[in-house]
C-alpha cells in the first residue's frame, strides 16, 4: 500500500523580488514501510517537501496524499488531527518542551489524544526504555545531553505508533557515536513495526542506512535509488 | 478535561520560566487588587457614615404620613387616625423601632433674634433608637419623656439666636385653624450635629406638649419605622404599607430623602469605575507579560502545533496562564485587603481632615466597610477583563503557522 504520494507539487517562496522555487513539480510515491532519505544541498527542497508530506505547510500547486487521503486540501483543524494521529515528528532542534520531563514530552502527544492517564504512563515509560533512556524519565530537557534528547523525540514521535515517522536532520546535532545509535533505532523500529520513515539528510552516514535514497536538487528529484544492503 | 490538564500544566510552568517577571506582575495584580478593594472598603465606609447619620438624623427607614404632607408639611395634614389608633395598628408588631412624631414649621424667638426651624414633638423614649439627638447632647439634658416641658435646639441655632443653656425662648407656629400657636420653653439641651445646617433648623420638644401647644389632640404628623439594616428596607416597606391602609403615604427613605438615595447609587458607580480604572492600569503589564511570555516561546508553539495540538488548544494555554497569575494576585490581593482591613475595625481618625468631611456628613472617625458585594465585584471584573486582555496575545499565538514559527529564529 502506498504510504506517501506527491503529484505535481510546486512551492515557491519570496525574498524580496526573487522567486524561489522550493519544490518544482514533484512526483513522488513512498511504501508503506519504506526507509527513505531525501537527500540535497541547502535549500535544496528537502525540508520543504517533508513539511508539505507533514501537513506543515501547504503546497501551491500539486496534492498530497497521506495512506489513501489527500490532505493538502484539509482545514488548519483536519491537518492537526492528522498530524496527531497518523504522523510523527522528529526536528533538527528544538524537539522538546522545555518544561515537561523526558516522560511528560513522551505523553504530550497522547495527552492530545485522549489517552488515558495510567495508560500513558505505561507506554511512555515503556518507548523510553525501548530508546535507552530508562532512569531518565522526569529529567527536563536542559539536564539531557543533545543525543538523550533527540531520543525523546523519536520516543515522542513513535509512542503512539504512527504509520509514518518525518525526520528532518535527525542527527545534524549528534557526534557519530549518537547518531549511529539514533539510525539503528529508527531501523529497528522500521523493521519490527513496518513504520515508514522518510528523513532529510544531507549526512552520508544516515544516508547509508536507507533502503531508498532520494536526491533533490533545486526543488526537483534528480536522483531516485533502491539500496541494496541497507 | 484531559487537554485542560496539560494546558494547566504547561501554563503554570510556562509562568515560572521567568520568575522574576511573573512575581512583577504578580505582585502589580496584588497590590491592584489590595488597591481596589482597600480603597472601596475605606469610601464605602464614608458613605455608610454619611447614610446613617443622614437616616439617623430624622427619616428612619420608612415613614407615614397623611398624602398632602410632602407638599406641605403642616399642622393642616396630621394623619387621620390618633396615636392611640396608631399604636393598636402598628403595635406588637415586632418592629425594630418606632415613633410618631409632630412636625410642623415654626419661628423661634429668643431675647434679640428670631430664626425659622422645622419643631419636632417627640416622644424622647421610642426616638432614642431613630433620632440622633440623644447621642449628641453637648450641654444639659435631653428631652425626658413625651411631656417635657423643655426645648433641645442646636448648637449653631443657639449661637444665631444669641442665647444659652437654661435661658427662655418662644416658639410659634399655626394650629388647624390657622390662628397663631406659641409658647415659651426653657432651653434644656444643646446637640451637636455632623451637619451645621441640622444644627440651625431643628428643634426638639415634648410630643404631648407640641399636640396641647398646636391644638391638634392626640394626632401626629409622622410614623417612623427602623429596619435591622437600611440597605434592607423592603420587607419593613412591604409589611408597613399593608398594615398602613390606603388612606396614608408610605415612603422609604430613598424615597424621602433623594440626595442619601442617589449618593449610594453614586457609590456603586464609583466603585465599579474605580476597579476599572485600576485595572485598566494592571492590564497593560498584564498584556505586555503574555506578549513576551508567547514571542519568547514561538518555537515551542510551532512545535505543538506540528505535533497536532489544535491552534484553539494554543489560546486556551496562555489564556490559563493569564487566568492563573491573576487569579494568584486576586488571592494575595483579596488577603492583603482582609488584613488591612480587620485591624482597621475600630475605625480610623480622620479628625486632621475631618472638618472637611463633616461638611459632608462624615464623622472623623472612618470605619473601613469591606462588603463581600464589592469584593466579589472586584474579582469577576479583573478576571473578565484579565480574560478579554489575554484574548490578543493568546490569539496570536494560536494563529502561527507551524513551518513559520518552528523556523523563527
Amino acid at each position: 500500500m502506498t504510504a506517501v504520494r506527491c503529484i505535481d507539487l510546486c512551492r515557491t517562496y519570496y525574498q524580496g523580488d526573487q522567486a524561489i522555487k522550493a519544490l518544482d513539480h514533484v512526483n513522488l510515491e513512498i511504501e508503506e514501510g519504506g526507509f527513505v532519505c531525501l537527500s540535497a544541498p541547502s535549500g535544496g527542497g528537502k525540508t520543504t517537501l517533508l513539511n508539505a508530506i507533514g501537513g506543515l505547510d501547504r503546497p501551491d500547486k500539486g496534492e498530497v496524499w497521506i495512506a489513501g487521503q489527500r490532505i493538502d486540501n484539509l482545514s488548519k483543524g483536519e491537518l492537526a488531527k492528522l498530524r496527531l494521529h497518523q504522523i510523527g515528528f522528529v526536528f533538527q532542534a528544538f524537539n522538546l518542551i522545555p518544561v515537561l520531563t523526558a516522560r511528560e514530552n513522551v505523553e504530550f502527544v497522547m495527552q492530545i489524544q485522549g489517552v488515558p492517564a495510567y495508560k500513558r504512563g505505561e507506554q511512555a515509560k515503556a518507548i523510553l526504555a525501548e530508546v535507552g533512556l530508562q532512569g531518565l524519565e522526569d529529567q527536563r530537557p536542559a539536564d539531557m545531553s543533545g543525543g538523550q534528547q533527540q531520543r525523546v523525540a523519536v520516543a515522542r514521535a513513535i509512542v503512539s505508533r504512527p504509520a509514518l515517522v518525518l525526520a528532518d536532520e535527525p542527527t545534524a546535532n549528534l557526534d557519530s557515536h549518537n547518531a549511529d545509535e539514533l539510525m539503528e533505532l529508527f531501523v529497528e523500529l522500521n523493521q519490527h513495526h513496518n513504520t515508514t520513515f522518510i528523513i532529510a539528510t544531507h549526512d552520508q552516514r544516515v544516508m547509508a542506512y536507507a533502503k531508498r535514497l532520494i536526491g533533490m536538487l533545486d526543488g526537483r528529484i534528480v536522483d531516485d535509488i533502491q539500496q541494496q544492503g541497507a | 478535561m484531559r487537554q485542560l490538564q496539560i494546558l494547566a500544566t504547561l501554563a503554570w510552568r510556562n509562568l515560572w520560566r521567568n520568575h522574576r517577571r511573573t512575581i512583577i506582575m504578580i505582585s502589580a495584580i496584588t497590590i491592584g487588587v489590595w488597591a481596589m478593594i482597600f480603597m472601596t472598603a475605606l469610601m464605602r465606609g464614608m458613605v455608610n457614615d454619611m447614610l446613617r447619620d443622614g437616616i439617623q438624623t430624622l427619616p428612619g427607614h420608612v415613614q407615614i404620613h397623611h398624602p398632602a404632607f410632602r407638599d406641605d408639611p403642616s399642622v393642616n395634614n396630621l394623619i387621620p387616625a390618633t396615636r392611640t389608633a396608631l399604636d393598636g395598628i402598628f403595635g406588637d408588631k415586632g418592629f425594630e423601632a418606632r415613633a410618631s412624631r409632630v412636625r410642623v414649621p415654626a419661628v423661634i424667638t429668643s431675647e434679640r433674634e428670631s430664626r425659622g426651624v422645622t419643631l419636632f414633638g417627640i416622644d424622647p423614649v421610642a426616638e432614642a433608637r431613630i433620632t440622633f439627638v440623644a447621642d449628641d447632647i453637648a450641654e444639659g439634658r435631653n428631652l425626658e419623656d413625651e411631656a417635657d416641658s423643655g426645648i433641645v435646639i442646636g448648637r449653631k441655632l443657639a449661637e444665631k439666636l444669641d442665647t444659652r443653656l437654661g435661658k427662655r425662648v418662644v416658639l410659634m407656629s399655626q394650629d388647624p385653624d390657622n390662628e397663631i400657636a406659641d409658647r415659651g420653653f426653657r432651653i434644656v439641651g444643646i446637640f451637636d450635629s455632623d451637619l451645621d445646617s441640622n444644627e440651625e433648623t431643628f428643634v426638639f420638644a415634648g410630643r404631648t406638649t407640641i399636640q396641647r401647644m398646636l391644638g391638634i389632640g392626640d394626632r401626629v404628623t409622622e410614623v417612623v419605622f427602623l429596619a435591622a439594616d437600611y440597605e434592607n428596607v423592603e420587607p419593613l416597606y412591604k409589611r408597613v404599607s399593608e398594615l398602613a391602609g390606603p388612606d396614608v403615604d408610605v415612603e422609604p427613605w430613598y424615597e424621602l430623602d433623594r440626595y442619601l438615595s442617589s449618593m449610594l447609587k453614586v457609590m456603586d458607580g464609583f466603585v465599579l469605575v474605580w476597579i476599572v480604572v485600576v485595572f485598566l492600569a494592571l492590564s497593560f503589564g498584564l498584556v505586555n507579560t503574555l506578549v513576551m511570555a508567547v514571542f519568547e516561546r514561538i518555537r515551542e508553539i510551532g512545535l505543538m502545533l506540528a505535533l497536532g495540538m489544535r491552534p484553539a488548544n494554543i489560546l486556551g494555554q496562555i489564556v490559563v496562564e493569564s487566568l492563573l497569575l491573576l487569579v494568584i494576585g486576586l488571592a494575595l490581593g483579596n488577603a492583603f485587603a482582609w488584613m488591612t482591613v480587620l485591624p482597621l475595625k475600630d475605625g480610623i481618625d480622620i479628625s486632621s481632615v475631618a472638618e472637611g468631611m463633616e461638611m459632608m456628613g462624615a464623622s472623623s472617625v472612618l470605619y473601613p466597610d469591606l462588603q463581600i458585594r464589592d469584593v466579589i465585584m472586584a474579582n469577576i471584573v479583573v478576571l473578565a477583563l484579565g480574560f478579554l486582555a489575554s484574548l490578543s496575545p493568546a490569539w496570536r499565538a494560536s494563529r502561527y503557522q507551524p513551518v513559520e514559527a518552528i523556523t523563527k529564529v
